[in-house]
C-alpha cells in the first residue's frame, strides 16, 4: 500500500468536546501554513507592508521599556540616569509606534483592505489605534513632572464634560497608574493580537480590481512561484 | 469577463478566497528579526540623541515663593467661592448652570458630584487648622460669620488686591476684610514653607496618590497657566498635542486639538463637549468605513492603490499586451 493510499484510509478525526471543537475550528481557519507562512502572493511587494510590522516591533519596545519603568515606579526616572534613558526609549518607541501605525492605517485605507471578509480586521485595527491613544494619554499623565500636571489640568475638562471625569480622574495618579500599566496594555495587546490573527487567517488583500483573467492568477505562469 | 465590467461582489469573491496565483518567498520570523534590529537601533539612537524632557513639577511651595501675590489672590478666591474650581460644577460641586450642555443633553450633571470639593473649607480653612500654631482667632471669626459676611469680605479684599501695586498684600489699603488677610497670609506662609503641599496631598492620611485638589488649586491661579503658556501647552496653542521643550508630544491628537483652534468651537462655552462628541462620531465613522457607501469607495476613485501595487498592475498590463 502506498503512502497516498494509507492516508486515504485514515479515519476522519471527530471533535466531540469543547476543546476538540475549538481545535477543529482553529485547524480549519488558522492552519499552520497560514499562521506561519513561507510565501505570500506576489502582489505583496511594497514598502507599505513594512509599517504594520514596524508598529508591532515598536509595541514590543514599548512593553519592554514600560516593564522596566514600572518595576521602579513612576518617579524613578527623575533620579536615575539609566531610568531616564529607559524613559526616553519608552517615549521614542511610542512615537515610532504611532507613526508606523498611522502610515499602516492610511495605507490599508487606500488599499480598501477590508474587502473580501476582512471587515473585522479593519475594525480591530482601528480599535488598536483608538485604545492606544488612551494608553498613550495615561502615559503622559504618569510623567510626574510639569507636563503631566498641565495635561491633568487641561485634560480634565473634556472628560468632565463627557461625564466620565470622576471615574477616569486624570489627577488621580494611583488610578491612572493602574490604567496605564495593567488595563490599557492588556487591551492594546489583546486587540493587536486579534488583529494579527485575523490578518493571518484572511491573508493579505489582493489588489483592487484584480481579476481571474489576470496572468498572475490564471496565465501561463500561474503555478510558477516567483522565487 | 474583463475586470472593468465585474461587479464588486465578483471582485470581492476573488479577495475572499485563498490566493491561487503567483507567490513570492516570505519569511515572517526573518522580517520580525530584521524589524527588531532596525527599529531598535532607531529607538536607541533617538533616545541617546534627543533623550526625553523632564520639566520639574510645580508645587504650591514654588508657586507661593515665586508669585506670592497671585497665590494670595487665588486663596482669596477659594475662600470667597469665586475661583474656577468653586464655580466648576460636577464632579466637584453643584454650581448652577456651570455644566457644558447641548440643549438638555447634560452628561456632566448626569455624573453627579463624585469628587466633592468645598474650596474654602478644603483648600484654605482645614489646612490651616493642621498648623502647630493656627490663626485661631481668624479661623473662629470666619467660621462664625454668615455667608453674606464671607462674600463681602472676600469681594472687598479681592478688589483691594487688584488695586494694590503689583497685587502686593502688604500694600493693600485699609478696609473691612474681616479675617481674610490673616487667613490668606497664614496660608501663604504655610505654602512657602512647603507644609501646604503635604497637607493637601495627604488629606489626613499617610498614603495618597490623588492630586486632584492640588492640581485644581494650582490651576485656579495665574502662575500655573503662565508657565504652560510659555511652554506652548495651552489649549489655544494646540497644547494637548505638545510636549515641553522641542520633543514631539501626542501628535496623534492633532485633529482633537485642531477643533479648539477654529470657530464655532474656539469660543463655544461647551467646546469640550462638542469636540469630544465630534471626535467620537469621526472615530466611529472611520471604524465603520467598510459599511459606509461613499467613504469606502474613495480608494477606488483616487487610485493610490495603483502606486502601492504598481508591480501587479504593470505585470497585468504586460500580460494583456
Amino acid at each position: 500500500m502506498s503512502i497516498r493510499e494509507e492516508r486515504k484510509t485514515e479515519p476522519v478525526e471527530e471533535y466531540y468536546t469543547w476543546t476538540g471543537k475549538a481545535r477543529g475550528w482553529l485547524l480549519k481557519h488558522l492552519p499552520a501554513d497560514k499562521l506561519l507562512p513561507q510565501d505570500q502572493p506576489s502582489y505583496v511587494a511594497s514598502w507599505i507592508y513594512v509599517f504594520g510590522m514596524g508598529a508591532i516591533v515598536s509595541l514590543v519596545f514599548i512593553l519592554v521599556s514600560g516593564v522596566v519603568l514600572s518595576l521602579n515606579g513612576p518617579a524613578w526616572y527623575h533620579v536615575s540616569d539609566f531610568g531616564h534613558f529607559v524613559n526616553s526609549v519608552h517615549l521614542w518607541s511610542v512615537e515610532l509606534f504611532f507613526m508606523t501605525m498611522v502610515v499602516h492605517l492610511w495605507g490599508k485605507y487606500w488599499m480598501a483592505a477590508w474587502r473580501g471578509g476582512r471587515t473585522l480586521t479593519w475594525i480591530t485595527g482601528m480599535g488598536a489605534f483608538l485604545v492606544s491613544i488612551v494608553a498613550a494619554f495615561t502615559g503622559y499623565l504618569l510623567q510626574t513632572n510639569f507636563d503631566s500636571q498641565w495635561i491633568a489640568f487641561e485634560g480634565k475638562d473634556a472628560l468632565n464634560a463627557s461625564g466620565i471625569g470622576a471615574w477616569f480622574n486624570v489627577a488621580n495618579l494611583g488610578q491612572i497608574f493602574g490604567f496605564h500599566i495593567v488595563l490599557l496594555p492588556l487591551a492594546v495587546g489583546a486587540v493587536v493580537a486579534l488583529h494579527v490573527i485575523l490578518v493571518r487567517m484572511h491573508g493579505v488583500v489582493p489588489p483592487i480590481d484584480a481579476a481571474e483573467t489576470d496572468a498572475q492568477l490564471s496565465g501561463p505562469d500561474r503555478t510558477e512561484a516567483t522565487r | 469577463m474583463s475586470a472593468p465590467t465585474m461587479s464588486r461582489s465578483d471582485r470581492d469573491g476573488l479577495a475572499r478566497r485563498p490566493w491561487r496565483g503567483t507567490v513570492r518567498e516570505y519569511d515572517l520570523f526573518k522580517e520580525l528579526t530584521v524589524a527588531l534590529v532596525v527599529v531598535g537601533l532607531v529607538i536607541v539612537g533617538l533616545s541617546a540623541i534627543f533623550g526625553s524632557p523632564d520639566e520639574p513639577s510645580v508645587t504650591l511651595k514654588s508657586w507661593a515663593q515665586a508669585e506670592p501675590a497671585d497665590f494670595v489672590a487665588t486663596a482669596t478666591a477659594e475662600l470667597g467661592g469665586t475661583s474656577e474650581t468653586a464655580g466648576y460644577g460636577p464632579p466637584y460641586n453643584t454650581t448652577a448652570d456651570a455644566t457644558q450642555t447641548i440643549g438638555a443633553f447634560d452628561l456632566q450633571s448626569f455624573s453627579g458630584v463624585q469628587l466633592p470639593i468645598d474650596t474654602a473649607k478644603d483648600l484654605v480653612i482645614t489646612p490651616l487648622t493642621t498648623l502647630n500654631a493656627p490663626p485661631s482667632a481668624a479661623l473662629d471669626a470666619w467660621n462664625a460669620a454668615s455667608d453674606t459676611e464671607k462674600t463681602d469680605w472676600t469681594a472687598a479684599y479681592t478688589d483691594a488686591l487688584t488695586n494694590a501695586p503689583d497685587g502686593d498684600p502688604a500694600q493693600v489699603v485699609t478696609g473691612d476684610y474681616g479675617p481674610v488677610p490673616v487667613l490668606t497670609d497664614a496660608l501663604l506662609t504655610m505654602a512657602s514653607q512647603g507644609a501646604l503641599d503635604g497637607v493637601l496631598n495627604a488629606q489626613q492620611s499617610f498614603y495618597n496618590n490623588d492630586y486632584t485638589r492640588t492640581i485644581l488649586f494650582l490651576g485656579d491661579g495665574a502662575y500655573f497657566g503662565d508657565l504652560a503658556t510659555a511652554a506652548h501647552l495651552t489649549g489655544d496653542q494646540w497644547g494637548m498635542m505638545n510636549e515641553t521643550g522641542n520633543t514631539p508630544g501626542q501628535s496623534w491628537l492633532w485633529l482633537f486639538s485642531f477643533w479648539y483652534q477654529i470657530e464655532p468651537f474656539a469660543s463655544a462655552p461647551n467646546a469640550d463637549l462638542l469636540v469630544v462628541l465630534l471626535m467620537l462620531v469621526l472615530s466611529v465613522l472611520l471604524t465603520l468605513v467598510p459599511f459606509i457607501p461613499g467613504l469606502r469607495d474613495i480608494p477606488r476613485w483616487i487610485p493610490i492603490h495603483r502606486l502601492i501595487w504598481r508591480d501587479y498592475y504593470k505585470k497585468r498590463a504586460a500580460g494583456r499586451g
